[in-house]
């Protein structure tokens, strides 16, 4: 075990990114154009970093496996994008973002990259606004804020329930105009299935075309993975279908570590899943839960219509257990206590899976058109869904994975362990520590694409000026594009008898009963134990049909799958050694007298970074200590 | 429910198509289309037949992935619904559907129901942003913007960019989604600077690639965000303007 | 780096703005419900003109010799009868050549036709069979040039005045049948058309919107049902 070296500048807290800015290399405006720059991904954090590298100079090639840069799940993001304006004078400011997000995040996270997203957190809105993102907007034309997601203050701005589309198609329009300009080079339909390391460095990556199935090399001086969270190793989840965790997981196979892998967070208010033929889970913005009252019946046999239940049966069990928060307490507290009461038979709908959301209050107090008005989207988007009209009935929800901390360990500079691979957005593990909080995914998607990414890979590359990339007939990238090849060939030819999906749905159901909202040892030693059984099974059994030369969705699903069970290995252990609760990591062993995580601030206070040793079930175990000077640690209470 | 399928199934961009039949058996009503689909698909694996390939990825009508024709509609029946977010409960036992890509010339059919619709990438490129560098914005609040004008703007930016107008167009013209963003762009204060190069240049792009409206409304109809021909109007206005300005400059 | 430009890009100064407009698709458009804007003021005035028909002969015969002597004698006799018919040829001229183009376009835009069969929603009989509607209208148009205002082939004898043209011409149920069925197709084509004209012309406001197709409606169903009446008057004796 080592200690990892997260780089972090000295000084104080609230002028270390400033000072740090002044202290990195800068290249040359007129020599950016002589340093390549491979970035993987499209959503938020890719389209914002290609966008701004290739204003910057550089030149950029970007691949997203989307027919188009517009397509990446940061699109779904409904509620907003927090920032520490205060153009409320409700007493927010960045040292107060900056402090909520550690402690949301259940003081797993570090104090300097946290403090650094709540700084730039103010630009990023004045970039968007600036770019022509129409986000909310009052009477007086000055831009509208809401209080989400358990926030004591007004700092959310969202452009009606679709900010992360707005924010996405943002960067997207940024990134068309280098397009155009020629600064940045854009691939689509094309899937990166192996990263190359040479001489300790990364040095590129094979792609796989997904139309044609041509296999290609691409080099770079510097390769940044933006390629999102791993949720779907869950199978159902509010993911994307075709988010997967490959591009980190082949980088990952090549050394870069693996962080705090078991942090996933599991969202408190999806539509719970109607049949096993459920493909995905629908998301229900987390803002619902500023009007809606949450409840459970209080006798398990309960078969009355939810309006025929009279106050006094009825659990309002959110407000119950945590008064001051009530209905609004913090996406793993709440996602747990529904999981305690349908655990406890109280669960309502056919499958008795789920909770009301109820807006029957609201309705009386502000009348249907001001609901309408407010939710009227996701109130016809919930109605599409289940066929039921939440002004009538009220709507069930039940939490679902959703968003993942863990991710590729990145150092201050957002560089993984591989000098020269960096990872941003989703797909590091850097700002949220165990528990993300509500609006601040499309924050540090947008803060490391647009303000430090831009920054920090210049300081790399500044002493490279001169030395030419990588060739692409190196022996190293032979190699890989043999492996990618003999992967293809291999599944391709097993010929099994079951589908990819059947695997996928098997290894999420395993995965979301030991490794979901509640862990135990025993459970995780179960799924330890089942997991490569079922990855055997899986590499004798799938069977994928087609070829490897034309469009085949089968293949591209075999690989991710391959990769998520690999993954799957890697949450379980990383829950298991982790013997503490914290924020989205709930030990059953390790929880206060009523029920709530119980962090282990001596023992834990580290971020687990796991290096690849080549057997997925031993891996070898590093760690960054997390120290905490502007912060107290403190038991996280809601009540 | 049971259904009868005929889906267009095609090996590749220069293949010839065909419809094929298939029996989708015991769907549940709370299945979306797309899970429909999958469950055919299962069999049809189990079966050593090659999967249907079609368009999605988010399923919660967001991205913008999915569209297919179903039974002669753009995204199906349902209004305001990409297809994706259609569930089959809006079909009954026995029905027959018959499922046929896209269909346009800037949208090339790649394999069976899947079709490429980068032509709307190069629109964008041609005009659909507004030139400002990051880092180089001013405080986000010190121009206001009227609510009605914010929007508006909303409005129009709810596109999803999934080419239903340009499917459901029976000219294949894709003015709704090219309007869309020309409009949103176009009446904000932080579009103006840009707004008659914006125009003339998304349209010329278009135009390559696209027919030309004739004004029935099947766009409208068909738009799963329900993006209002309102803004094909706005665009027209503005390039007729665009294209004064332009003599001028010159 | 771009640099930001306040106005358009410079075109070639050479290129008039009109021809610069044609060049595109929405620039036919323009030139499409400009001319269609003028037919509508023809047609319109055509039927109100032929509203004489009820007043006899002598009133009728009476207004087609006002046409042929309209602002004489600041201009010739006949000279702006005949000014306004070229303007409407050139228009017709117009609005066919945009038409044929963006059709000859739009086919170019999908050239794979869908397998199945189209559920249209909004797209209505009249916005579907424009072009249809358009050449019955242009067939009849030069028919009824022929037979009126040329009389080559009104069934009246040589030298009768234009009202014993109208009756003789409308006593034929074939002549009334065919006038019938063109004029319901011009009342198609105007419904989509005067429409459509506010769409392509980019007039649009929130508050207006909802007069555009009642205006389409209401200027359909009175340039039609005039029209349509002379035959019918003729026919059954109310004109004779």
């Amino acid at each position: 075990m080592t200690v990892l070296d997260s780089r972090v500048p000295d000084g104080p807290l609230e002028s270390k990114w400033e000072d740090h800015k002044f202290d990195m290399k800068l290249v040359n405006p007129n020599n950016k154009r002589r340093f390549e720059i491979i970035i993987v991904g499209t959503g938020l954090a890719g389209a914002s970093a290609a966008a701004t590298l290739g204003e910057l100079g550089y030149k950029v090639k970007v691949f997203t496996y989307h027919d188009s840069a517009r397509r990446a799940h940061s699109i779904a993001a409904q509620g907003g994008i927090n920032a520490a304006k205060n153009y409320h004078g409700d007493g927010d400011s960045v040292f107060r973002l900056f402090y909520d997000t550690v402690k949301g995040g259940d003081y797993r996270s570090r104090e300097a990259n946290v403090h650094r997203l709540a700084e730039v957190s103010n630009s990023i809105i004045d970039q968007c606004v600036a770019q022509g993102v129409p986000f909310a907007r009052e009477y007086g034309g000055l831009l509208d804020n809401r209080s989400f997601g358990g926030a004591q203050v007004s700092r959310t701005f969202y452009a009606r329930g679709q900010t992360g589309q707005q924010l996405l198609l943002g960067a997207y329009q940024a990134l068309s105009r280098q397009v155009k300009e020629g600064n940045v080079e854009l691939i689509t339909k094309s899937e990166m299935l192996e990263l190359v390391v040479v001489d300790g460095k990364a040095a590129g990556i094979v792609v796989r075309d997904l139309v044609t199935g041509e296999i290609t090399r691409h080099s770079a001086h510097a390769t940044v993975l933006a390629t999102g969270g791993y949720a779907n190793a869950f199978f159902l989840s509010t993911m994307a279908m075709a988010s997967n965790v490959t591009a980190a997981w082949r980088a990952h196979r090549k050394g870069a570590f693996f962080a705090n892998p078991s942090f996933t967070q599991i969202h408190p208010t999806a539509i719970p899943s109607s049949d096993e033929f459920q493909s995905k889970l629908t998301l229900m913005s987390e803002s619902l839960r500023n009007d809606g009252r949450i409840w459970v019946p209080e006798d398990p046999d309960e078969s009355r219509h939810p309006a025929d239940i009279p106050e006094e049966e009825r659990d309002y069990y959110l407000e119950r257990r945590y008064p001051a928060f009530g209905n609004l307490a913090p996406r793993d507290i709440s996602s747990r206590a529904a999981k305690v009461v349908v655990d406890e038979g109280k669960g309502v709908g056919p499958l008795k899976n789920g909770v009301y959301l109820d807006f029957a209050d609201v309705m009386e107090r502000l009348g249907h058109d001001a609901v309408a008005d407010k939710y009227g989207n996701l109130f016809e988007m919930y109605e599409r869904i289940t066929g039921e009209d939440p002004y009538e009935v009220p709507m069930r929800i039940y939490p679902a994975p959703h968003y993942t901390m863990g991710g590729l360990w990145v150092d201050y500079h957002l560089q993984t362990t591989i000098p020269g691979l960096f990872s941003i957005g989703e797909s590091n593990f850097s700002d949220h520590g165990a528990n993300r909080l509500g609006a601040s995914a499309l924050m540090q998607g947008l803060a490391d694409g647009y303000f430090v990414l831009p920054y920090t890979i210049g300081d790399y590359l500044a002493p490279m000026l001169g030395q030419p990339k990588v060739e692409t007939s190196a022996p190293e990238f032979d190699q890989a594009e043999q492996d990618v090849q003999a992967r293809i060939e291999k599944y391709l030819n097993t010929n099994g008898t079951r589908s990819v999906d059947w695997f996928h749905r098997e290894l999420g159901k395993l995965l979301w009963d030991y490794c979901g909202m509640e862990r135990t040892k025993e459970g995780l030693e179960k799924a330890l134990s089942e997991i490569p059984a079922l990855r055997a099974e899986f590499e004798r059994d799938v069977r994928v049909l087609g070829s490897a030369e034309s469009l085949n969705s089968s293949l591209e699903k075999v690989g991710r799958v391959a990769d998520f069970f690999e993954l799957a290995e890697l949450m379980c252990k990383d829950a298991l050694v982790r013997e503490e609760s914290c924020g989205g990591h709930f030990r059953a062993e390790h929880q206060t007298d009523d029920g709530e995580a119980q962090r282990d601030d001596e023992n834990f206070a580290h971020v687990t970074a796991w290096e690849w040793t080549g057997d997925p079930g031993d891996p070898t175990e590093h760690r960054e200590q997390l120290d905490f000077e502007y912060v107290t640690l403190t038991q996280r209470s809601y009540k | 429910m049971n259904l009868t399928l005929r889906v267009w199934r095609q090996a590749g961009p220069d293949a010839p198509g065909r419809f094929e039949t298939y029996e989708a058996k015991g769907i549940s009503e709370d299945s979306s289309f797309l899970e429909m689909l999958d469950t055919v698909n299962e069999e049809l694996v189990a079966e050593g037949e090659e999967p249907i390939e079609f368009m999605h990825d988010c399923r919660e009508g967001i991205c913008g992935t999915c569209g297919l024709m179903i039974n002669g509609r753009a995204h199906g029946p349902e209004l305001g619904t990409a297809t994706c977010q259609l569930h089959m409960r809006t079909y009954s036992d026995g029905d027959e559907l018959v499922i046929e890509p896209f269909r346009a010339a800037g949208f090339p059919i790649i394999k069976d129901l899947v079709v490429g619709r980068s032509a709307f990438d190069r629109i964008i490129e041609a005009g659909g942003y507004v030139t400002v560098d990051t880092g180089s914005a001013p405080d986000a609040n010190l121009t206001p913007v009227p609510k009605e004008t914010a929007d508006l703007a909303m409005d129009a930016a709810a596109c999803i960019g999934c080419g239903a107008c340009v499917a459901a167009c029976p000219n294949g013209a894709a003015q709704l989604f090219t309007s869309a963003k020309i409009s949103q762009l176009n009446v904000l204060p932080q579009g103006q600077p840009e707004r008659y190069q914006r125009t003339l240049g998304m349209v010329e792009v278009m135009e390559e690639h696209f027919g030309s409206c004739t004004n029935m409304g099947e766009c409208e109809a068909a738009c799963p965000k329900g993006i209002s021909i309102d803004f094909i109007a706005m665009m027209n206005k503005d390039y007729r303007k665009a294209t004064f300005a332009g003599r001028k400059a010159g | 780096m771009t640099t930001m430009q306040t106005t358009a890009p410079a075109r070639s100064s050479r290129t008039p703005f009109l021809v610069e407009l044609y060049r595109s698709a929405l620039g036919k458009k323009y030139v499409m419900a400009i001319t269609g804007l003028i037919f509508m003021g023809y047609v319109l005035a055509h039927m109100l003109g032929n509203l004489k028909l009820y007043q006899g002969a002598e009133e009728f015969n009476t207004y087609a010799d006002f046409l042929r002597r309209l602002l004489y004698p600041i201009m010739p006799e006949s000279a702006t009868l005949n000014l306004m018919r070229v303007v409407l040829v050139i228009a017709l001229v117009l609005h066919v050549v945009a038409a044929a183009q963006l059709t000859a376009m739009n086919r170019k835009a999908r050239p794979e036709r869908y397998r199945s069969k189209r559920d249209f929603v909004a797209a209505d009989f009249a916005a579907r069979t424009m072009r249809w509607t358009g050449v019955i209208v242009l067939l009849f148009v030069i028919y009824h040039l022929a037979d009126f205002t040329w009389g080559w082939v009104n069934p009246a004898p040589e030298g009768a005045s234009i009202y014993e043209r109208v009756v003789a011409s409308f006593q034929v149920p074939a002549i009334s049948a065919f006038y019938l069925v063109a004029n319901l197709a011009l009342g198609v084509h105007l419904y989509h058309g005067v429409w459509s004209l506010f769409q392509s012309m980019g007039w649009v406001s929130r508050r207006f919107n909802h007069w555009r197709r009642m205006l389409a409606v209401g200027f359909t169903v009175v340039v039609i049902g005039g029209n349509l009446s002379f035959p019918i008057a003729v026919l059954t004796g109310i004109i004779d």
